[in-house]
């Protein structure tokens, strides 16, 4: 049914159809602005299409290898290189595909999301360039078998958003948040180069599979792994490198914004990725497990008490981007604390990463969900503070009813998804130090709050004299949140299905090196 | 001894680079910072990199034997090259404020704190 060169070429084609788009958009798009959204949106759906199928390759045929400049993945390692992976590998595993499956859903509903939202725009050209190249770029992230091209594509992501954040200006402000989001970016990204060179001055290697067979936690490893930790903990957002994200995340269009949650989860991917497997037969479990469950109690706490006085909506969601990343490295720390302990592993451990996993997937979910909700009122209203607004449920009914899905969501209320992955956070976490529960449940009651408060003084009241012609967002605004709000309800509704489908096996792929090592290097 | 003196540069000149990201006010200083932190990682490539008596694999050149893996030289050139769009677009950022508000003095520079 799918020709076997798109079957075989898969992997590579996820990330060459959306760069080829990229570049080519601003081309098409002197033809003209309808021919432009055309272009944007095929290109956003064959990206979508094969990142399903990629995804459905790798959590059936297992681990996916492909090898650029060979015949067939098995030749992964030259036979006359002496041993070392010199070619260029991408390797996805349940865990990447998972990713991926995220990355384009999300990715395919604020494109048709942006096409109304930012269609009165000027500079589209260089806008939907950027856009398809941070789709690009992440799903890059997320598939490479190689730290170096990892590299790559997080400098990438980082330009191209730091582009499509400062893209309004908004008397420089915007500019002013771009400038933050790539300083920050730059030099976390410089200090990961630095890991990468120390990394590779000891093993002559750069494959993540070909490392993680060779690593023996000497003190350059440990400070390696420290540089890796704190340049991408920075760029996910977690506490204390956050002050980026509320300036970024308010700044940016909404559209935007929603990437960007997709963007920092895939830098959380990456910290995952590099403790688990690149270190994951090295490691002293308990000290880096820890760490991380140190920074998302920070975080968890810090960005909720930070978004509660807020007064602008983006900012105040913002503050809870912060605030769930917590949750993820909460989660998937305690797996990590006991990944040397087979029995605690089995008991609540892997329970853990999947309720950390099962965040990442739901949180990018109904956080995009909320950024667009917010960006269809600023865009009727004009203003993005909440003491300016009141009464909006007159005029935007299906804005209020999808916001609503959002916010139970992240607040942890079922039948939403946000209850699905707390619950199991709460549960596994509780066995393994029941404060560390009590917090996560405590901080997930301030959102509870916090959003209520944003669902009465945004959409409650009587209908506010300045605001009686505002109408409802456009059609293709309110496709884009469907998509995403329908997602999170069958999330919701379902979710052993998806646990026991796709958030078990991405757990078992993580918490198991030597497997991912076997499908780099056993078939050569 | 003295084949360590390249890695004392490295130490140097990244210490330079967050010295001035740190404690200088003016944003195109913190970004020069910024470039001195990236060439001192480019240093650090180019060293570990350095063999003595190595050869470099050019066809021409090529002895029958061992020569030298040039993939730390590709990295560096990746990074020169990711260095400079970052700088280009920092610098674009920093005259479009400067345009906007009148200065680059980090401490003026706080519209978006409440």
């Amino acid at each position: 049914m799918i020709p076997e060169f798109i079957l075989s070429n898969a992997p590579a084609l996820l990330i060459g159809v959306p760069l080829l788009g990229a570049f080519l958009s601003p081309l098409i798009g002197r033809l003209s602005r309808d021919a432009r959204a055309l272009w944007v949106l095929a290109i956003i759906t064959l990206t979508t299409l094969i990142g399903y199928l990629v995804a459905f390759l790798a959590y059936t045929k297992g681990t996916l290898i492909y090898v650029f400049g060979a015949a067939t993945p098995a030749l992964s390692i030259p036979p006359d290189s002496g041993g070392i992976p010199i070619r260029i590998i991408l390797t996805l595993d349940a865990l990447s595909a998972l990713m991926v499956i995220m990355t384009v859903t999300v990715g395919f509903s604020v494109i048709v999301y942006s096409l109304s939202s930012d269609s009165r725009r000027s500079g589209l050209e260089a806008y939907y360039t950027l856009f398809l190249l941070l789709i690009a770029s992440v799903l890059g992230m997320f598939a490479t078998g190689d730290l170096f091209n990892f590299f790559v594509f997080l400098e990438i992501s980082s330009l191209a958003a730091a582009g499509l954040v400062a893209y309004k200006v908004e008397k420089g402000r915007a500019v002013e948040a771009g400038l933050k989001f790539l300083m920050v970016s730059a030099i976390g990204g410089v200090f990961f180069l630095l890991a990468i060179g120390i990394l590779y001055g000891q093993y002559n290697a750069l494959n993540i599979a070909m490392l993680a067979g060779m690593i023996q936690w000497t003190p350059l490893d440990k400070l390696a792994l420290v540089l890796i930790i704190a340049a991408l903990a920075a760029k996910c957002g977690s506490v204390p490198m956050h002050f980026w994200t509320p300036d970024a995340y308010s700044m940016a269009p909404a559209a935007v914004t929603a990437m960007l949650v997709v963007v920092s989860q895939a830098s959380l991917y990456g910290l995952f990725r590099f403790c688990f497997t690149l270190y994951g037969l090295a490691l002293t479990y308990g000290v880096i497990g820890w760490a991380l469950i140190v920074l998302g109690v920070l975080s968890m706490v810090v960005g909720v008490t930070m978004a509660i006085p807020q007064k602008d909506i983006k900012r105040l969601m913002a503050y809870h981007s912060v605030s769930q990343t917590g949750y993820m490295l909460l989660g998937v720390g305690v797996g990590l604390a006991v990944l040397g302990d087979q029995a605690l592993l089995g008991s609540f451990g892997i329970t853990a990463m999947e309720g950390g996993i099962f965040h990442i997937l739901n949180n990018a979910l109904y956080k995009g969900l909320l950024f667009l909700t917010a960006g269809a009122i600023i865009l009727r209203i004009g203003t993005s503070d909440m003491n300016r607004m009141g009464g909006l449920g007159h005029n935007m009914k299906w804005t209020m009813i999808l916001f609503i899905i959002g916010a139970l969501a992240i607040a942890g209320i079922p039948p939403f998804n946000g209850f699905a992955s707390k619950f199991l956070i709460y549960e596994s976490v509780f066995a393994f130090n029941p404060v560390l529960s009590i917090i996560a449940m405590v901080v997930s009651i301030l959102t509870l709050a916090s959003f209520v408060k944003v669902f009465h003084s945004v959409f409650m009241g009587p209908q506010l004299p300045e605001y009686a012609d505002v109408s409802e967002a456009p059609g293709s605004m309110l496709i884009g949140m469907a998509i995403l709000s329908g997602l999170v309800i069958i999330t919701g509704l379902f979710p052993e299905f998806f646990v026991q489908h796709l958030i078990a096996p991405a757990a078992h792929a993580l918490a198991d090196p030597s497997g991912y090592l076997a499908a780099v290097l056993g078939g050569a | 001894m003295f084949l360590n003196l390249p890695l004392v540069v490295v130490v140097l000149l990244a210490l330079i680079g967050i010295a001035t990201i740190l404690l200088k006010r003016n944003l195109v200083k913190i970004i020069f910072g910024v470039t001195i932190l990236t060439s001192s990682v480019n240093l650090f490539l180019v060293t570990l990199a350095y063999r003595e008596g190595g050869i470099a694999p050019i066809y021409t050149l090529a002895p029958a034997d061992v020569m030298v893996l040039p993939t730390p030289h590709a990295l560096t050139l990746t990074n020169i090259v990711i260095g400079v769009a970052t700088t280009a677009l920092m610098l674009s950022f920093a005259v479009i404020i400067h345009r906007r508000y009148g200065t680059v003095n980090i401490d003026e520079i706080r519209e978006l704190r409440e």
